[in-house]
This record gives structure tokens, C-alpha cells and sequence, in this order.
């Protein structure tokens, strides 16, 4: 490719980072899929990515430098300005928001100065939406560039915390128990090793039965994992609940090579389930997809994990090392022939990544933008081949399956929704953390089970399902959490967030913070969305400072119209989702009230 | 038909296995109901055209015969019965037994939004074409609020993903900025861009493959831009100017005609446009040349044209400087 360059040039470290994140790997084909692991690498050594650098990453993968700025610029964890190498993220979104997340911004400006700006240019801060850690909240993530670089993820953090870590000292983090209240408890099935083994131990995981279902798999042949998968009637556990059986028998009969993909691109407002899993069993999870992989005839998985999540990153690191060091990923599996390999990509803050089409172009080094589909990605996927994708939670379900059978695992739950299924509690209860429960269960008992209600005990309102689900009531605790019981009250079951908010809150400024979001997540590809997002947060803005254009029922009227038509006519969940909880709300809760003027 | 049957014996015939060529797989025809009436079309074939075929006028914005369709403005979105949302027809390709509905309430409404969406944040002053669709589907950008003032020069392009400054005074945000200029052949008013991407695919592997722009930021801060936002005489740019060529809202301009309606001097009904073949290569490609006052003012060519597709060079484009010097 024939291609032009300015006259910046990369500095030594720079050169360093790059050449050697691509030696060894293979730069044909389709090299421009590593672009976004370039740019990590130019990241997490500068603190920012210059134009010299730029232009000698695009010199050794040959992509042209405007695309590779574009892709830059469009993640929210890549700086393309200069910058200082500390960034604090501070979690400024919904579950952080119930739980001082104003207070502790408060505290970072004292210390840092105001948002995005550097006192001694070594660090900075920037507001962030939901880093994931929201049982722990406050929340907040410290990136310092270097070699190697050191990020953390503090949570409950404090101001004291983030400037400590800010100069590299490292912050003792809470007992997994603040994560996990159940630890320990008999029954489990999907958290029954988490916080029980060391997760950087393969001999600890097979230990635990650790591998049991990948030799049961092995003995079973594709076909037969398939049929098990389908007759547990599991459905995908990110937000769309697809059959998972139906998705894999699809993919059987594809064209080859095809692609297993996980999706731990887990950004949901208030989801942080796969977050767990992955830091507190990380084996499993290569377990799972191994299997996938197996049955589906894949010879290659991708697991693309949220950027913002340092320490499942390292786990699944060490947990592939150890993997492939012991014949349980490669050449040649268990020594039954099967070839199977993992590539780790990391993310770079964009929830649209999450998006299944939209993650596929992110792997492939492009920007975020999700495709329009039809075509499915089980028909034309990652690199235009039949892809396989699957959300993480997902795919540890199918050990279960494997072991006891799919018919054991269909009689967990309810007759539509079956299996274990793990819940993201927070906000308003006395006992935060994920929660494993077989599907059925009521919102009232997963709230006893979290110790009840918190903060002031007076609850107005329970999102349900994440930013792209809905607000219900104190009037639905009897509702089973289930995807027919949540569509019953028309919610939905989404990620499984629960999050109730106090009558401290004021849930106007909740419905403008999640207006925001999808604004700052938009990708900005359909105008629906682009344009559509903006004009939602502007409306839901002059609602929650009392200054409607016109009246209020004229602002509701147009509020409704901008979600259908984003609902409509948008390209992906994104668009068609991002006034889902606002609208539910305006209908179920008496937030905003006429001027009597 | 194979190199054997060749009718002109003169061809030598190669020596070895003949390769066979398959003959081509006749297209079958599909049948579906757009608006209550039967349209069959070949297979392949999207909704738009098959909605054309009857006659029926399907608005677009980002969608061109010459390009590749990206779906992104969704002014063409068409409602099919069992889907659960609208689908683009410039993309979706006819399925047989579709029933499909071009002017539904559903359909007006997010065509009317789309347009209002795009009228509430877009400079459509040069854009003749969205003001007829404005009035078709009654839309009203103004019900959103008072604009917001214009960023300062390069303001947008600073904006980093993912951030935004909070709105205030109940203004609504634009795209407001001002032109770029920073070549003699042609300005960058994106305050009039919409973001249909026809520029960069112009610019990419739809016609020129130099790749000098793309999209950058996210969000409503998605913009075209060359890297870190260089001028473009720093950037890969070759200026075919094809990417004035295939915009629709006069966002990418000759500078010629900047610099005449700057003056208030530009007028379409004093100018000719007369077709000729441009006199640099061989290639033959049809040149569209405008003129106004006896002066060339741009050039274009016709996008059915078979050599062109609509696409020219630099010299092509722009090479009429020394028509225009009397002396």
C-alpha cells in the first residue's frame, strides 16, 4: 500500500513499545488487527499517543494514518493530545452516584485540580461512566503509563487512595467477600470456586474439577455438546438472551475457518458479573470457551475484555500462560488432537464495544461501529467469516452443562428461563455484590438476600437490567427475575442489575446521567442516535434545572418522539435502547411536576 | 463457452487443459409487496431498488449509485412487516414474501425526526435537496431549542471521546465551526457536513484509495478529519477532489465557488454546463464543465458516466486555471 506520512517521527521508547508488541506475531493477512494493541502498547508506555508514534505503528501494519488516528481518537482510554502519563478515571456514573461519587470528584479536583487539567504534569483526572465495580462504589481507576505500566482499580477509593496510587503505590483492595457475600455457600454453580481457590493456579482449578467437563466434552464429540446445549434452552446471559444451542448448531454447518469470540466487554451500567468470573476464576472461563470451540469447530477464540479491567486482565494472562504450558490450550489439547488457541485483546473504553458487530470491527483494528445486520455473524462474523460470539457468563454455564447433562441443567429455574443465573446488586442495599441465584427468584427475596434495602430504607425506584433497562417500583419486589416475569412488568432482565436508588436521590439528575451516557457511548455513526442522544440529554437537562421549552407535556411529547425514533430507526441496541429506562421511568414515577407559575 | 469455441480462428488456442469458464447463475427473481402493489426484482436487488422500479420516490441522503451503501442517515428506512424495527431499503436486500411499507405513521415519523435531527445541528443552507424532503415530511427543527453558538476554530476537533461539556441555557448543540481553508482548490465547511461518509469512501477504496481523511472522534463528535487534523496540504491528499464530487450539502467545496458566494457573486441561473472530454490523458474521461460570466467556475463529471463513475484527477478537476486568464 502506497501510503503518505507527515514528517513527525517516533521516538526511541516509542519504537521500543511497538517493535515489541509485534515481534513474534505473524504481519500477514490481516495485520491491521493489531492496530488497537499497538496502540495500547504506545499508550501504556507514553501516557499518549503522538503523531511520530502513530505514524511508525501505521508504518508497520500499513495502515493509512487518518484510519489509525480515527481509531485513536475513538476509544476513550487512547489520548491523542499530549497528556500527562497518570489519568485518574473517576466513576461519576449511576451506582457511583448513589454512593459519593460527587464527594470523592470533590476530593480528586482539591487534590489534582480541575477535570482534564495537571498541576505538576504528571497526573490528571477525568470523569468516567461505570467502571464496573459498582458493589464497591465509589469507583475510580488510576492508568499510569510506564515500563511496565501500573494501572488499579480502587474501589471504595478515596482521595487519599487515588494520590497514592497516582505516584505508584499500590492499594490493598477489600476482601473478595465485599464482591462475593456468598462465598463458600453450598449449591453454587456458576461461583462455586470464586474466592474458594487461588485464581492463579492451575492446580488449584483442576483440583476444584477443574477440566472434568472439557475431557467429558472431548468424549462426547461436538454433536453430542451441541445437543446438550440446546436442551438446556440456555440463552445468552450479555442482555439479548439468544438460545446459545440454536447460535452454536448455526455456526455448525458454516463455512470454515470460523471464529469463537467471548465478549467480556462487559459495560453495562451496574454490571460486573463477568468481571468476577474473570478475575476469581479465570480458568473456567478458558474451560468454556475451549469447549465452544470444540463443538462449534473453531481452532481460534478471541476474548475481548473490557479495557478498564487490570486485574482480569492479568488473571486470564496468567491463566493462558499456564494453559497452553501444560497442553490444555494449543496443538494438540489433552493430547486427543484438538487444536485450540486463545488471543486476549483488550478494549479501550467504548461501550459500544459490547455491541457484538461493533466488537468484531474493534478486533479487526476499526473503529467501534457496529454493521448492519443482517448479515449475522454466524454467517459472516470477524474477518467475514462465520463468528461465534458469546458473552462470558454465558459460556461458564456450559460446564455445568457438559457435566450434568442439558436436561438437569433446563429443570434449574423456570420453563423459559433455566439455569443459575447471577445477579449485579447494587445502590440502596445494605449488602452489595453478586448474587447467584436459579432464575425465578423474586426481586423482593434477591433484595433480602443482599440484606435488604440500604441508605435510608425509603426506596423510590429499581432499575432493573442496567442504563438500557428499566425503572420499576417497590410495587414489583414479587416479580421473578426471569425474562418472561420482567417482560410481565415491562422491564427487562438485561445484564441483571438491580439497583435501587433512596429517596436521597434525585432521580432527575439519575435520568440525565443516563441520557449522557448514551450520548458519550454513541458512536456516532446513524443520526437517530448521534443527533438523537443530544437532544435527549438537552431535554432531560432543562427538565431537571425546571426551564422546559414551552411546557412540560410539549418536552414529554417530544421526548417520546425522539425515542421512538431512535427505537426505530436506529442501527444497533444502542440507539434502540438509550431511552428505554428514561420512558419507563416518566411512566411509573412522579419526577418532574408542572410550574405552577 | 470455452477457448475451443472461440469464432475467431486467428486466436491461437492454448496448448494443455482448457479452463472452463461456469456459465453465470441466472439471477432468479423475487417477489414482494411494497405500499399494497406486487414488485418482482432479481435477486440481490435492495428495497430501494425495487421500491424505484415501481416508481415509488424513496428519500436518501447518504446513499450513491457509485458508492458502497453505509445506511447510516436512515431517511430511507422503510417499515417490513415482521421486523421488529425499521430497515434501511438502500442496504436491505429484497427477501421474497416481504410485505413492505414506504409511508407508514412509523416510517413518516422517524423520517421527520431524522430530518429534524439533522436540520437542529447541520448548516443545510446549500443542501436544496433536504430542504424538499423538510417540506415533504413537515419537519421542524427549530422545536428543539435555540442553537447553541459555533465552536471556535479547531475546538471540535480537540474533543475527546467519551466527554462532553454539560448543555446549558437550554441552547442546542450544532456542529457550528468555522470553514477550514487551507489549500486554493477547495474549503471544508463542516458545519454543513451530516456525516454520510460518501468523502471518505471517495477518498478510500471506493474510487482513489488514498485514504488522505477519515472518520474520527464519537459520537456527535464523530467528525471527518485528516490525522490529529493536519491541514491537507500535509495530509495524503492528492486532490482529485472526488469528495467534493459525491457530497451532498456543499460541506466540501471548490474554492472557486466559496470565494463567489462569499462575494454573494454565485448564481446557477446565469451558469451553463456543457460536456466535453477532458484534454490531459488518454483515458477520455467526460468532463462537466460549469461556467458562470464566461468563466469556468467548477467541474464535474456525470455519475453514469462509464468511464468516470463520476470520479476524476486533479487535472481533470481542477486544471481549468489557464482557460480562465485572458491575457
Amino acid at each position: 500500500m502506497d501510503l503518505h506520512f507527515t514528517a513527525h517521527e517516533p521516538d526511541p521508547e516509542e519504537m521500543e513499545a511497538v517493535d515489541r508488541l509485534l515481534s513474534g506475531l505473524p504481519l500477514n493477512g490481516h495485520r491491521r488487527q493489531y492496530l488497537l494493541p499497538v496502540l495500547h502498547a504506545i499508550q501504556d508506555r507514553k501516557g499518549w499517543i503522538s503523531p511520530g508514534a502513530l505514524n511508525y505503528a501505521c508504518q508497520r501494519l500499513e495502515v493509512p494514518p487518518a484510519e489509525a488516528f480515527g481509531v485513536a481518537d475513538f476509544y476513550a482510554l487512547f489520548q491523542t493530545r499530549p497528556h500527562p502519563p497518570v489519568t485518574v478515571h473517576v466513576c461519576d456514573d449511576i451506582a457511583c452516584h448513589a454512593r459519593g461519587a460527587e464527594a470523592l470528584c470533590a476530593e480528586v479536583r482539591t487534590a489534582l485540580g480541575p477535570e482534564g487539567e495537571s498541576r505538576d504534569g504528571h497526573a490528571t483526572w477525568h470523569r468516567s461512566p461505570c467502571l464496573g465495580l459498582c458493589e464497591r462504589a465509589p469507583a475510580a481507576l488510576v492508568v499510569a503509563a510506564g515500563d511496565p505500566p501500573r494501572d488499579q482499580a480502587l474501589a471504595p477509593a478515596t482521595g487519599g487512595d487515588v494520590l497514592s496510587a497516582a505516584v505508584g503505590v499500590a492499594i490493598p483492595q477489600p476482601d473478595l467477600a465485599a464482591s462475593v457475600p456468598q462465598i463458600g455457600q453450598p449449591g453454587l454453580k456458576l461461583l462455586a470456586r470464586v474466592g474458594r481457590i487461588d485464581p492463579t493456579s492451575l492446580d488449584d482449578y483442576r483440583a476444584a474439577g477443574g477440566f472434568l467437563a472439557l475431557r467429558r466434552a472431548f468424549e462426547m464429540g461436538p454433536a453430542a455438546v451441541v445437543r446438550e446445549v440446546v436442551e438446556s434452552k440456555l440463552v445468552g446471559r450479555g442482555g439479548a438472551a439468544f438460545p446459545t444451542g440454536i447460535k452454536w448448531q448455526g455456526a455448525r454447518s458454516a463455512a470454515l475457518p470460523r471464529y469463537l469470540v467471548c465478549n467480556a466487554d462487559e459495560s453495562e451500567p451496574g454490571t460486573f458479573k463477568d468481571r468476577v468470573l474473570m478475575e476469581n476464576d479465570p480458568f473456567a472461563l478458558i474451560e468454556a470457551m475451549t469447549i465452544a470451540g470444540f463443538a462449534t469447530g473453531c481452532e481460534k477464540g478471541f476474548l475481548y475484555l473490557r479495557g478498564e479491567y487490570p486485574l482480569a486482565l492479568a488473571r486470564i494472562e496468567n491463566a493462558l500462560q499456564r494453559c497452553r504450558e501444560r497442553g490444555f490450550l494449543g496443538e494438540d489439547i489433552l493430547g486427543d488432537g484438538v487444536r485450540f488457541d486463545i488471543e486476549l485483546r483488550r478494549g479501550a473504553g467504548a461501550y459500544i464495544c459490547g455491541e457484538e458487530t461493533a466488537l468484531m470491527n474493534s478486533l479487526e483494528g476499526r473503529r467501534g461501529e457496529p454493521r448492519n445486520k443482517p448479515p449475522f455473524p454466524t454467517e459472516a462474523g470477524l474477518f467475514g467469516q462465520p463468528t461465534v460470539i458469546n458473552n462470558v457468563e454465558t459460556l461458564v454455564n456450559v460446564l455445568p452443562i457438559v457435566i450434568e447433562g442439558g436436561k438437569a441443567f433446563a429443570a434449574i429455574g423456570t420453563e423459559r428461563s433455566t439455569g443459575p443465573k447471577l445477579f449485579c446488586v447494587s445502590g440502596h442495599v445494605k449488602r452489595p455484590g453478586v448474587y447467584e441465584a436459579p432464575f425465578g427468584i423474586t426481586l423482593g427475596e434477591l433484595i433480602d438476600l443482599a440484606g435488604g434495602f440500604g441508605g435510608t430504607g425509603r426506596i423510590q425506584a429499581i432499575l432493573l437490567g442496567g442504563a438500557a433497562g428499566a425503572f420499576v417500583t417497590p410495587d414489583h419486589l414479587d416479580a421473578p427475575l426471569t425474562f418472561e416475569g420482567t417482560r410481565a412488568i415491562g422491564a427487562t432482565l438485561g445484564s441483571a442489575v438491580v439497583m435501587p436508588f433512596d429517596d436521597t436521590v434525585d432521580l432527575r439528575q439519575i435520568l440525565r446521567r443516563i441520557a449522557q451516557f448514551f450520548r458519550d457511548e454513541s458512536c456516532g455513526q446513524c443520526v437517530p442516535c448521534r443527533v438523537g442522544t443530544v437532544r435527549q440529554e438537552e431535554l432531560l437537562h432543562r427538565l431537571a434545572t425546571d426551564r422546559p421549552l414551552g411546557s412540560l407535556a410539549a418536552e414529554l411529547a417530544l421526548l417520546k418522539e425522539l425515542g421512538q425514533a431512535m427505537r426505530d430507526a436506529s442501527i444497533c441496541g444502542l440507539g434502540q435502547t438509550a431511552s428505554g429506562a428514561i420512558e419507563s421511568a416518566l411512566a411509573r414515577l412522579p419526577i418532574y411536576q408542572e410550574k405552577t407559575l | 463457452m470455452t477457448f475451443q469455441d472461440a469464432p475467431d480462428a486467428k486466436i491461437p488456442v492454448p496448448r494443455g487443459p482448457v479452463p472452463v469458464v461456469p456459465p453465470p447463475r441466472p439471477r432468479r427473481a423475487v417477489e414482494l409487496t411494497i405500499d399494497g402493489q406486487s414488485v418482482a426484482v432479481p435477486e440481490g436487488a435492495t428495497l430501494l431498488e425495487a421500491a424505484r422500479q415501481i416508481g415509488i420516490d424513496t428519500p436518501t441522503l447518504c446513499f450513491l449509485e457509485n458508492l458502497t451503501p453505509v445506511n447510516v442517515c436512515r431517511i430511507c428506512v422503510v417499515e417490513v412487516e415482521g421486523s421488529r424495527t425499521l430497515v434501511p431499503a438502500c442496504s436491505r436486500k429484497a427477501e421474497p414474501g416481504m410485505v413492505v411499507h414506504t409511508d407508514s405513521e412509523r416510517v413518516r415519523l422517524s423520517r421527520r425526526m431524522v430530518l429534524e435531527l439533522l436540520g437542529s445541528s447541520v448548516d443545510l443552507s446549500t443542501a436544496p435537496q433536504i430542504a424538499g424532503y423538510m417540506e415533504r415530511y413537515d419537519a421542524h427543527p427549530e422545536r428543539f431549542g435555540p442553537p447553541a453558538p459555533p465552536a471556535r476554530d479547531h475546538e471540535r476537533d480537540l474533543a475527546r471521546p467519551g466527554h462532553h461539556p454539560a448543555p446549558h441555557n437550554g441552547q442546542t448543540a450544532t456542529g457550528g465551526q468555522p470553514v477550514k481553508v487551507d489549500n486554493e482548490l477547495y474549503v471544508r465547511d463542516y458545519s454543513k457536513c451530516i456525516l454520510c461518509y460518501k468523502c471518505v469512501e471517495a477518498c478510500g477504496t471506493d474510487a482513489q484509495n488514498t485514504f488522505a481523511i477519515a472518520l474520527a472522534g464519537r459520537g456527535f463528535e464523530a467528525r471527518i478529519s485528516t490525522e490529529y487534523d493536519v491541514p491537507l496540504p500535509d495530509s495524503a491528499c492528492v486532490y482529485c477532489g472526488n469528495c467534493i464530487g459525491v457530497c451532498p450539502t456543499g460541506a466540501l467545496m471548490f474554492k472557486s465557488e466559496f470565494d463567489l458566494r462569499q462575494a454573494e457573486a454565485w448564481d446557477e441561473s446565469r451558469q451553463t454546463a456543457t460536456d466535453t472530454i477532458c484534454p490531459y490523458c488518454g483515458v477520455g474521461c467526460t468532463l462537466t464543465v460549469h461556467v458562470q460570466d464566461e468563466k469556468i467556475v467548477k467541474v464535474t463529471s456525470p455519475i453514469d458516466h462509464d468511464v468516470t463513475n463520476g470520479h476524476l484527477c486533479i487535472k481533470g478537476r481542477f486544471g481549468w486555471e489557464f482557460v480562465n486568464r485572458r491575457e
